[in-house]
């Protein structure tokens, strides 16, 4: 399902007392509900099992030595940080299709978690890499494209916050979301089109996994549970994004309504058709 | 340094990352609900 913004028509209708929206008990207050409780708590308890298996049930391994417990929270952060991109490029490619305010919406909040993933992606990939290679940060094909994708990311949300008419934000902002997704697959691929420090492919994109028993389980339960963990931030951030636009409407129609008041127009119940005005 | 201080360090990071941005996010959009009418709190 789809809701569509409508800006052919615009409607003043009566403000309400006081002029700004009161709160209503009876209305969903913040961005939770029973789903997302369910869902967080489910989250939490699988976090609680897969940080137990990969800090103290699972063994360390014989080269990295207990740096491989780090790869647990870092391979499922980077899953994490691929799902968000490409939710991203599927809403931005729908919303240039649609017109649609629920996949624009969807993008961005999708964009957002991608952003904070990405650069803990880096993040802990710079701890890892600290005590394998010797050295915080090497200009790697890895970890060069991964920082270009967390700058893309960043240049995505900086094009949301441009002042600008909803339509051309979305517009400008999806043409940059569209590039979100060959970044990832060149991310992803970067260890075996070049020669890299990082090391190859360790589960996805194989059918011969180079990792096995306690410690592949706890890397394969990490993953889902991350995942889990996505859904709940994206359906929160995705409220919170509606809240926003929600939030910036009332204020537009709040500073019309004023604007009109101060110039001696009754706006009151009167719908005005911009067709009909501009003719 | 030890390799668990790498290994506290990359989850520790992690943990506080996560948690904060979830917080902001409950936080803010407690804070925004109240500014809009019920019926347009949600999307449906």
């Amino acid at each position: 399902m789809t809701t569509q913004r409508s800006d052919a028509t615009t409607t003043t209708a009566p403000p309400p007392a006081g002029g700004a929206a009161t709160p209503d008990a009876s209305g969903p207050i913040g961005t939770g509900s029973r789903g997302t409780r369910i869902l967080g708590l489910a989250t939490l308890a699988g976090i609680a099992l897969a940080a137990y298996l990969a800090l103290v049930s699972s063994p360390d391994d014989e080269n990295m030595g207990d740096v491989v417990r780090i790869i647990y929270i870092h391979v499922p952060i980077v899953v994490v940080a691929y799902v968000g991109c490409m939710i991203t490029t599927l809403g931005s490619v729908m919303y240039l299709w649609k017109k649609s305010r629920w996949w624009d919406v969807t993008a961005a909040a999708s964009a957002e978690i991608a952003m904070v993933t990405t650069a803990l992606t880096l993040v802990v990939g710079m701890c890892w890499a600290r005590p394998t290679w010797g050295v915080w940060w090497v200009w790697d094909a890895r970890l060069t494209s991964t920082a270009m994708l967390l700058l893309l990311l960043l240049g995505y949300l900086a094009v949301r916050r441009i002042p600008a008419e909803s339509g051309a934000r979305s517009k400008r902002a999806s043409i940059v979301g569209v590039l979100l997704l060959p970044n990832v697959i060149i991310v992803n691929r970067s260890v075996t089109w070049w020669r890299s420090l990082h090391q190859d492919t360790t589960i996805l994109n194989t059918l011969q996994p180079k990792i096995h028993g306690d410690m592949a389980f706890a890397l394969y339960l990490a993953i889902p549970v991350a995942l889990m963990m996505f859904a709940w931030l994206l359906v929160h951030r995705w409220r919170l994004a509606w809240l926003e636009e929600e939030v910036l409407d009332h204020d537009l129609d709040q500073a019309i309504t004023d604007r009109r008041a101060e110039a001696g127009f009754d706006a009151r119940s009167t719908t005005v058709d911009i067709g009909e005005a501009t003719s | 340094m030890s390799d668990w201080a790498y290994v506290a360090m990359a989850w520790g990071i992690t943990a506080v990352v996560l948690v904060a941005y979830a917080i902001w996010i409950i936080v803010r959009g407690r804070t925004l609900s109240r500014r809009v009418p019920p019926e347009d709190r949600r999307w449906m």
